[in-house]
């Protein structure tokens, strides 16, 4: 099922959670919602979901008004940041919940419900658990749980507001390539809420950067990452060197210096200029640019870190830049740097 | 190296500082003072109400206005509680899952009864439906007695006991959150599918000891009940009421085995309480992992 979001906006007294949020879904898409905490995700999946409505704004269902429908109504399927299962009823109860409480004109028999029940367990992996208490599963095992309740009743769309999010590195890892492959295998429309990029990047078709309420960009995950629509993007998907320039007449000025790099044509005025930490390139001193003294050199695999300081004129300041192995840097050495692949945002602050 | 050298100090327990002796003298006085306040004066109650034999007990208790007192006792507290549960489980929630003007204004209101002196409670009832209350004339036109019968006596007792039931539940609530429910919500459950499956399993515990706490002060007031009830003997007195009167008039024996029962349901409250807790404190430890 697809899903159009129009122009929603939601506030919480003065504060605006949403402002102007429109997005589309295509059916059967898997979806990740990214941005830092407080950016308006769980909001966002909760008026979708109907458990909250938007001050103004419309949310469609294959066409169809959403807002006019309950939660119960919309055949939505939410896994919740901190998954709410019922603690007083066992992880079987948990999950054949959604069934047991539809209506008597559909409701399946006692047998084909446990027979559903047994099945979602499986696809969890946790059929074992059925007679256990919420309060004895692990934290993986309540999430997986916590899905496995939510597509019982077959939704036409699934919500899972940061799946993993209390996980340590290498569960989440697991349970990320196992919510790939069961999307391959159910094809339901699914949104999928993260602060994590690498997990956003990784599981999603197309990843949805918000801040403050907003959307930043959207995008598939190579070009969210490769070409960053604003600054904001920049600095959260992947980590990237951040430097203040000035630009006059198509000149990028770092503290007085001019730079040997291309302004793009039309930028103007104070700006920064970012660049990926790979992508600043070890030249020899005096190539027409950045300059800088190396303080500090780590080399893990193929890669050295080496904190450099800049000298702009006004001071130093201390970038961390990621350099092949080929050519040993050590501390003390006076190196230049080329960025190969940069991008300039005009400074709004 | 030899494992003597590391027995633990039998003086040593724990990390506390303070000598047996200080500790010794702190229990004691504690058993002390509870002996001689509450474990003495309920013996006696018990001993008083056997002194002339069981027969003169069971016939204390079985004498018409003995049964009469009891039967209103217990309409009485039935009528309460089961107004308190629907109304102390609405204003819980009220107060518990919705944000609303005047929240803080109703928190104070349902603490009420609770500050106020079950005299002055009784009071309010008399001025306000008595024969020169505010609403007395339109009753008596009407012929409805609430003053001196049944009813003013529930009414007044189901004042007294408001709180119990909704402070047991608020912060029990408060605590739950309302994240259980919109999980039912979105699963496809009704308004009461939700409630009957999901939030009263979650705080039955709960509700039953605000239940119970609500019934034993419904059975035991005394005060706002005593202003009301206007003391026709055999019609409306409550077992409270009907041991201050066998006490004014020496009848001792019979006092006592009243009272006795009161004390029973004293004893059975208290038992019924701490294994309630009991359950409580194992699904906070529950929610807690
Ligand atoms: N019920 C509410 N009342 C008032 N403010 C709220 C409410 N719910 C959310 N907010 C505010 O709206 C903003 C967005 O909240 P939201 O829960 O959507 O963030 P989020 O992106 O999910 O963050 P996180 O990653 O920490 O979960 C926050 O600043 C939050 O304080
Ligand atoms: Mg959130």
């Amino acid at each position: 099922m697809s899903i159009e979001l129009k122009n929603i906006v939601k506030r919480f007294g003065a504060f605006s959670a949403l402002n102007n949020v429109d997005l589309t879904i295509a059916d059967g898409e898997l979806l990740a919602l990214l941005g830092p905490s407080g950016s308006g995700k769980t909001t966002l999946l909760r008026i979708i979901a109907g458990l909250d409505w938007p001050d103004s704004g419309s949310v469609s269902f294959d066409g169809e008004n959403a807002l006019a429908r309950g939660a119960g109504e919309r055949q939505v399927g939410f896994v919740f940041q901190h998954y709410a299962l019922f603690r007083h009823m066992t992880v079987f109860e948990n999950v054949a919940f959604g069934l047991r409480v539809q209506p008597r004109a559909i409701r399946k028999d006692e047998a084909s419900i446990r027979a559903r029940v047994k099945e979602l367990l499986d696809l969890v992996q946790l059929d074992w658990l059925a007679d256990r208490y919420p309060s004895q599963l692990s934290g993986g095992q309540r999430q997986r749980i916590a899905l496995a309740r939510a597509l019982a009743t077959e939704p036409r769309i699934l919500l899972l507001d940061e799946p993993f999010g209390a996980l340590d590195a290498k569960v989440r890892k697991e349970l990320r390539r196992w919510l790939r492959s069961l999307h391959e295998e159910i094809h339901v429309t699914s949104v999928f809420v993260t602060h994590d990029q690498e997990e956003a990047l990784e599981v999603a078709n197309r990843v949805v950067v918000m801040d403050k309420g907003r959307i930043e960009q959207i995008g598939k995950p190579g070009e969210v990452y490769d070409s960053p629509a604003t600054a904001f993007v920049h600095g959260f998907i992947g980590e990237s060197i951040v430097l203040p320039v000035d630009i006059q007449d198509g000149v990028i000025r770092l503290g007085g210096t001019p730079l040997n790099i291309a302004a793009e044509c039309g930028a103007a005025g104070p700006s920064k200029l970012f660049v990926r930490r790979h992508d600043m390139q070890i030249s020899p001193p005096g190539w027409g640019g950045l300059e800088g003294t190396v303080r500090r050199v780590r080399s893990f695999g193929p890669i050295q870190r080496a904190d450099i300081a800049l000298s702009d004129g006004q001071g130093e300041t201390i970038i961390e830049i990621d350099a092949p192995r080929d050519r040993e840097l050590r501390s003390g050495e006076v190196v230049g740097l080329q960025p190969r692949r940069y991008r300039i945002f005009a400074d709004r602050t | 190296m030899s494992e003597a050298a590391f027995t633990i100090p039998l003086d040593r327990t724990d990390a506390r500082t303070e000598p047996r002796w200080v500790r010794g003298l702190l229990i004691g006085l504690c058993g002390l003072f509870l002996t001689v306040f509450i474990v003495l004066p309920l013996t006696i109650v018990f001993a008083e109400a056997l002194a002339r034999g069981g027969q003169a007990y069971l016939a204390a208790l079985t004498e018409p206005e003995a049964l009469s007192a009891i039967k209103l006792t217990l309409t009485v507290a039935a009528i309460s509680v089961g107004l308190n549960l629907v109304f102390g489980l609405i204003a819980a929630w009220a107060v518990a899952k919705f944000e609303f003007p005047g929240k803080t204004l109703l928190i104070t209101l349902i603490d009420l009864p609770f500050s106020v002196s079950p005299v002055i409670s009784g009071l309010v009832f008399v001025l306000l439906f008595g024969g020169q209350g505010f609403l007395g004339p339109w009753l008596q036109d009407n012929d409805i007695q609430l003053l001196f019968a049944l009813p003013g006596i529930a009414l007044a007792t189901t004042f007294v006991t408001f709180p119990f039931v909704s402070r047991a539940l608020i912060p029990l609530m408060q605590e739950q959150g309302t994240a259980e429910e919109e999980a039912a919500l979105s699963l496809g459950a009704s308004g009461l599918q939700t409630f009957f499956r999901v939030t009263l399993p979650n705080i039955k515990w709960g509700l039953l000891y605000g239940v119970l706490l609500c019934n034993a002060r419904a059975m035991g007031e005394f005060g706002a009940v005593s202003v009301v009830s206007g003391h026709i003997r055999g019609e409306t007195n409550t077992m409270p009421l009907l041991v201050e009167i066998l006490y004014n008039e020496y009848q001792f024996v019979a006092a006592f085995a009243v009272a006795s029962l009161l004390a029973l349901l004293a004893l059975i409250t208290l038992v019924a309480k701490t294994i309630l807790e009991g359950q409580l404190d194992e699904g906070r430890q529950a929610r807690e992992h």
